[in-house]
């Protein structure tokens, strides 16, 4: 298996062509057998690969795939080739395994829509070129993978390609992602020239070997990180994510929140070797991590659509996720992103199922007391908002205080990885805030909506709970590959270990994080408590009394709720910086530049004519007056010439 | 196949067989449509069929003058030094092949779309495409001037006759705009032919003395001769003969009106080889023959190329019209494969050339796209259109796989010819890289925009909600261009090949020490590539357990 690498993004990549192809005729239970045979033969491949890898490798090295040479232009690194390795091995279970749930979940949800067949072709579109993404082995390669899922991403937010709102949700995510790929274009424009490839090891071992200049490091880490910041949804480009929810909710579910939105977060880890050599980037990432997800807690707090709570949330955990890597816990930032993809899934698929039996509804404001009609998905829930809200031993609670802790220890930045821990905290307390205003607006109370829809309140078939069941198991034991060493526990930082070989400990060049076990008991401490209080808080306000609390505020600081609701305005402030002033100058360069070009023109054609109206006059038909003028040029070129 | 290795004039057989095609079609009733667009459509597949061996016969390692292949030579104007001599090397291979495909599917796509003068249409396009073909065989200047010329007469009356709306306008300002450049050019030839021989006594030009000659492969080893003052002329004069052809920006006012009105197999043809033609005659002439002249105007070129792709990019955003806007996109596009170009490095070149075939698909596909719905609706206003994905699924898939590959999607071919030339213009100057870059987020916004409101949102406009998907024949025009999209994006090692020699060629001419400095720049054997990547791997490895 380990020689056919390249069979595992191929395999769903069948799936696509098939019900892409075929998907119309040969009808709904086809397509879900090859969609969902598709999926779990590939992550039932991959897990073959995985063991078939430990045999064979059992130092934990990078296994190459090559398969062929792509690009002959160019330097190492062009080729069509695949790794595996530990930190791709992370991301290969878990797209495949969340992914194969994600497709099972969406023969439920999806059971009842138009365009059944495209959904899934473009589904197991997305699968390939996520695990192409994970698995290349160079820049270049993976940038493959990066705009296909960026593609998918595109198609299926604007799944429900004639409502207006989807469609153009679909083509800002798109055109925002290429902001942040031109970064990536350009980071790669620079290794070329400086280190004459775009192969993973080659790039790395050339900065550790001193062959790349400090500027040009910081450069290319930093152009790396505007991708990431495109892809990751985080600020100034997180702006397409929350919109991103026009999909379909099981998308929403296993693209930006699970595995395509994480990608930044990976390639980062990737290119962790550049990064310790380059402390100012790092700060810039921990800097906008941090902010990202202070910024995005605040927001979700005022969402009333359950899906842009969690968008937003996403937003901000992905923020987490960047907080690890910029202070130099790479590992964490992996362990976040695993835990993260447990829990966040478990609730959008939470989220889709009380959507389903809502019949389409997403106000918050029209659910209330919904445990009762739908007890799997309530509990489900439940453990997954707990896990997110960091309480112990759940699966956020270990991954997220790891990020705060290492940002307090981190000896990259001291001071300011105290203010990033800061900035984390707070998010951490906004986080488990708007969880528990979420949960209780939804599932406490009375029912707030139409009879209509009390009448048809039901709980998922089991192809929705089954994965639900799944993953708030994982929720709650996610956690375990990452205890801390303050547990003294036999399988104390598993996670770390494994990663070990891809973050390697090497003299001279950034050295890893190491949190002294005060520290980590104190900041596990804190935020534990502050979760506590945000809990109570949510409690106070929501519980049995529903809207009235938000209402009430909406009264006395109407200014703040709406800052919040509009999301801070900063759609509107791009409209007004970047997307009007464009607009203007496109249609300045089109009206008055071509005008000036062709205006300009036509007094040349305009003079020609001129000219020759008045040569006319000497045209008179007579033979004498040319020879005439015949001698009079001849003498007058006698006299220039002789 | 003894038609490929011997003397068999193969060249010359695919450059007059639409000519024959064209005269033999004078002895058909004009009333009898069936039968012309069937004899046309033969004539055009039988010239690609004829064509497409020469990919596989031709010798790809062969390289300086060697690599200029199925040579033809006789003499025809003695007195001149004028001889019909042809030959062509991997660049002209390409676009041969690019052209005589798309010669078929222009053909083969107006069945429906011309329904006046069929016959004196069918005609024009098989006389425009012997122009063409003979454009790139020539290895003549005086040949290849006859040509050039010849492949102009056909497009105007293409344009003219059975254009839109302004069709007389935009018919002359072509006409106008391309003889002005091409009288400009003709100028810089006369200099180039009188310094190899005589000299220009007026001028103070001594000449080389050498026999009179239009032979371009002698120009090629002398050209360098020409002191820089004069080469900077000449160059501008070839300059602007082919920058209008491009179109560069400021030249390219002409372009959008051109494709607005011609038919579709018009701006098909216009698109994907004409503006090639400009391209071409850079790499074929201008830069060989002139290094000095090239290296002098390189930055000038490149501020253009620069400029050229944004401002076509921006304008293309605005646009109400489908044509203009994938008119205006080719100016952005083609400002990529000039900023390639004059990076005067070989993997800016090779970019730059793959490009331009590239963009000969890509924006082919376009606007065949385009004339689907045109010819149903008569409108190309994006504002007539909108949620057509649920009215034509089929046509919306195949559009925005265009699309797709227009904008430069890995995987697709568009990436490939972008990120090389992107490598080879970084390789000079990065910023450079940086500002064309920017071209490259702007194509995405463009296209996607239009793609949103021409196919997503409501089925409102109840004229599209009788609109036909594509039928056989029109699937049967674009599925080898969306063929060619995938091949050339996952495998382009093939297309790299076949360039590669002239490639480095051109390169050793303008900067004849460029491969001194550069000794190793591609590794092009696959072990020892295999031997770089294991001890790049080695290398990391013994630091991990150090």
């Amino acid at each position: 298996m380990l020689d056919k690498l390249w069979l595992i993004p191929l395999i769903p990549f069948a799936g696509f062509l098939l019900n892409g192809l075929f998907g119309k005729k040969i009808g709904n239970g086809l397509v879900t057998a090859v969609a969902l045979a598709a999926s779990g033969l590939t992550a039932m491949v991959s897990t073959l690969a995985v063991f078939q890898y430990l045999g064979a490798y059992p130092d934990h090295g990078r296994h190459l795939d090559r398969v062929y040479n792509w690009f002959t232009a160019g330097g190492i690194g062009t080729d069509v080739a695949f790794q595996l390795d530990p930190l791709s091995i992370v991301m290969l279970m878990v797209v495949t395994w969340v992914g194969f749930l994600i497709h099972l979940y969406s023969v439920g949800y999806m059971g009842e829509e138009d365009g059944y067949g495209r959904y899934f072709a473009y589904l197991n579109l997305f699968l390939s070129a996520m695990l192409i993404l994970v698995l290349g082995s160079s820049y270049l390669f993976i940038f493959v993978g990066w705009e296909g899922v960026g593609l998918c991403s595109y198609l299926l937010i604007g799944f429900y390609y004639d409502r207006d709102y989807a469609a153009a949700a679909g083509k800002k995510a798109f055109i925002v992602n290429r902001i942040g790929d031109f970064g990536f274009l350009i980071a790669m424009f620079l290794m070329f020239n400086y280190a004459g490839t775009v192969d993973f090891a080659g790039v790395q071992s050339m900065a550790a070997r001193g062959q790349l200049t400090p500027t040009v490091i910081t450069a290319i880490c930093l152009l790396l990180f505007l991708g990431a910041c495109g892809k990751s949804a985080q600020i100034p480009l997180y702006i397409w994510l929350p919109d991103a929810m026009a999909g379909p909710t099981p998308v929403s579910a296993l693209i930006h929140a699970a595995t395509m939105v994480t990608a930044g977060v990976y390639m980062l880890v990737r290119s962790n070797l550049l990064y310790r050599m380059s402390p100012s980037a790092m700060m810039v990432v921990a800097l906008i991590g941090g902010l990202t997800a202070l910024f995005s807690a605040t927001i979700a707090v005022a969402q009333n659509d359950i899906k842009k709570v969690l968008a937003y949330s996403t937003v901000s955990q992905l923020g987490f996720m960047f907080i690890g890597v910029g202070v130099g816990a790479f590992t964490s930032g992996i362990f976040h992103l695993v835990t993260h993809a447990f829990f966040k899934a478990c609730l959008f698929l939470g989220a889709g199922s009380v959507i389903h039996a809502m019949g389409g509804e997403q106000d918050m404001r029209k659910m209330g007391g919904l445990r009762k009609k739908i007890p799997t998905t309530f509990w489900t829930f439940t453990v997954a908002t707990i896990a997110i809200s960091g309480f112990p031993p759940f699966a956020g609670f270990f991954s997220k205080d790891e990020i705060l802790a290492s940002a307090f220890a981190t000896p990259y930045f001291p001071a300011v990885g105290k203010l990033v821990w800061l900035m984390g905290t707070v998010a951490a307390f906004f986080t488990a805030f708007y969880m528990f205003r979420l949960w209780y607006l939804t599932f406490t109370g009375d029912f707030r909506g139409t009879h209509e829809q009390e009448h048809h309140l039901h709980e998922s078939p089991w192809t929705m709970t089954f994965p639900l069941q799944v993953l708030a198991v994982l929720s709650i034991i996610g956690g375990f590959i990452g205890l801390p060493q303050m547990l003294h526990t036999p399988v104390t930082n598993l996670l770390e270990h494994w990663m070990q070989p891809v973050i390697p400990e090497i003299e001279g060049i950034g050295k890893l994080i190491e949190i002294p076990v005060g520290t980590e008991a104190t900041v596990a401490l804190v935020s534990t408590l502050l979760a506590a209080l945000a809990w109570y808080l949510a409690r106070q306000r929501y519980r049995g009394r529903g809207l009235a609390a938000d209402l009430a505020t909406e009264q006395s600081h109407p200014g703040l709720v709406h800052t919040l609701e509009n999301k801070y305005y900063v759609d509107e402030g791009y409209d007004a910086t970047v997307v009007t002033p464009l607009r203007q100058l496109s249609i300045f360069s089109w009206k008055v530049i071509d005008g000036i070009i062709d205006g300009t023109l036509g007094l040349v054609g305009y003079t020609v004519a001129a000219i020759g109206d008045l040569l006319r006059f000497f045209q008179t038909g007579n033979v004498r007056n040319y020879a005439l003028m015949l001698f009079g040029a001849v003498v007058i070129l006698m006299w220039v010439f002789a | 196949m003894g038609f490929y290795d011997s003397g068999f004039p193969i060249l010359s057989v695919i450059t007059y067989l639409p000519l024959a095609g064209a005269l033999l079609m004078l002895f058909i009733n004009k009333e009898n449509t069936g039968a012309i667009k069937t004899f046309a459509t033969i004539v055009a597949a039988v010239d690609f069929v004829l064509s497409v061996p020469l990919w596989f016969y031709f010798d790809r390692k062969a390289a300086g003058l060697a690599m200029f292949q199925f040579r033809e030579t006789a003499s025809w104007i003695p007195s001149l030094g004028v001889k019909y001599s042809f030959g062509i090397d991997g660049i002209a291979l390409l676009l041969i092949l690019l052209t005589t495909m798309m010669g078929l599917i222009a053909v083969y796509s107006s069945y429906t779309a011309i329904d006046h003068r069929q016959k004196e249409y069918y005609i024009l396009l098989l006389l425009l495409q012997t122009g063409m073909i003979g454009v790139f065989c020539a290895l003549d200047f005086f040949l290849f001037y006859v040509f050039w010329e010849v492949m102009l007469v056909p497009m105007y009356f293409l344009i003219g006759i059975w254009g839109g709306q302004r069709r007389l306008y935009a018919a002359i300002k072509f006409f106008l705009y391309t003889l002005a450049g091409s009288v400009v050019m003709l100028l810089s030839i006369l200099a180039l032919y009188f310094f190899n021989s005589s000299g220009i006594p007026f001028l103070n030009i001594k000449g080389l003395g050498n026999a009179p000659s239009f032979d371009v492969l002698q120009f090629h080893q002398i050209g360098h001769l020409i002191s820089p003052q004069l080469q900077f002329w000449i160059f501008l004069g070839f300059f602007l003969g082919f920058a209008i052809k491009v179109p560069m920006f400021p030249f390219h006012t002409w372009l959008p009106d051109a494709h607005v009105e011609a038919p579709t197999a018009g701006s098909v043809i216009l698109a994907a080889v004409l503006l090639k033609m400009g391209t071409y005659g850079f790499v074929r002439f201008a830069l060989p023959i002139l290094p000095d002249g090239t290296r002098q105007l390189m930055i000038p070129i490149v501020t253009l190329s620069i400029i050229g792709i944004i401002y076509g990019a921006l304008v293309s955003l605005v646009q109400k019209d489908m044509k203009k806007l994938v008119a205006y996109s080719s100016v952005s596009h083609l400002g990529f494969v000039m900023l390639g170009m004059f990076a005067l490095n070989p993997m800016g070149l090779r970019g730059s050339v793959l490009q331009m075939i590239n963009h000969g698909i890509s924006t082919g596909a376009l606007f065949l796209l385009v004339g689907i719905v045109y010819e149903q609706r008569h409108t190309r206003l994006i504002s007539e259109y909108g949620g057509l994905a649920k009215q034509m699924p089929m046509y919306a898939t195949l559009f925005l796989i265009a699309a797709l590959s227009s904008m430069g999607l890995p995987a697709l071919n568009g990436f490939i010819g972008e990120f090389t030339i992107l490598l080879g213009v970084a390789n000079a100057n990065i910023w450079w890289a940086v500002f064309a870059a920017v071209g490259i987020v702007l194509g995405a916004a463009y296209l996607l925009w239009l793609y949103q409101r021409v196919f997503w949102g409501p089925l409102d406009n109840p004229a599209n909600k009788v609109l036909k998907d594509v039928n056989k024949r029109e699937l049967l025009t674009l599925l080898p261009l969306v063929a060619c999209m995938i091949w050339i994006g996952i495998a382009p090692a093939p297309f790299f090949e076949m360039i590669e020699q002239p490639v480095d060629y051109i390169v050793q001419k303008v900067d004849p020490g460029y491969f001194k400095r550069q000794p190793v720049t591609y590794p092009s054997e696959a072990a020892e590539r295999a031997a770089a990547v294991s001890s790049a791997l080695a290398a990391i490895q013994a630091e991990v357990h150090r």
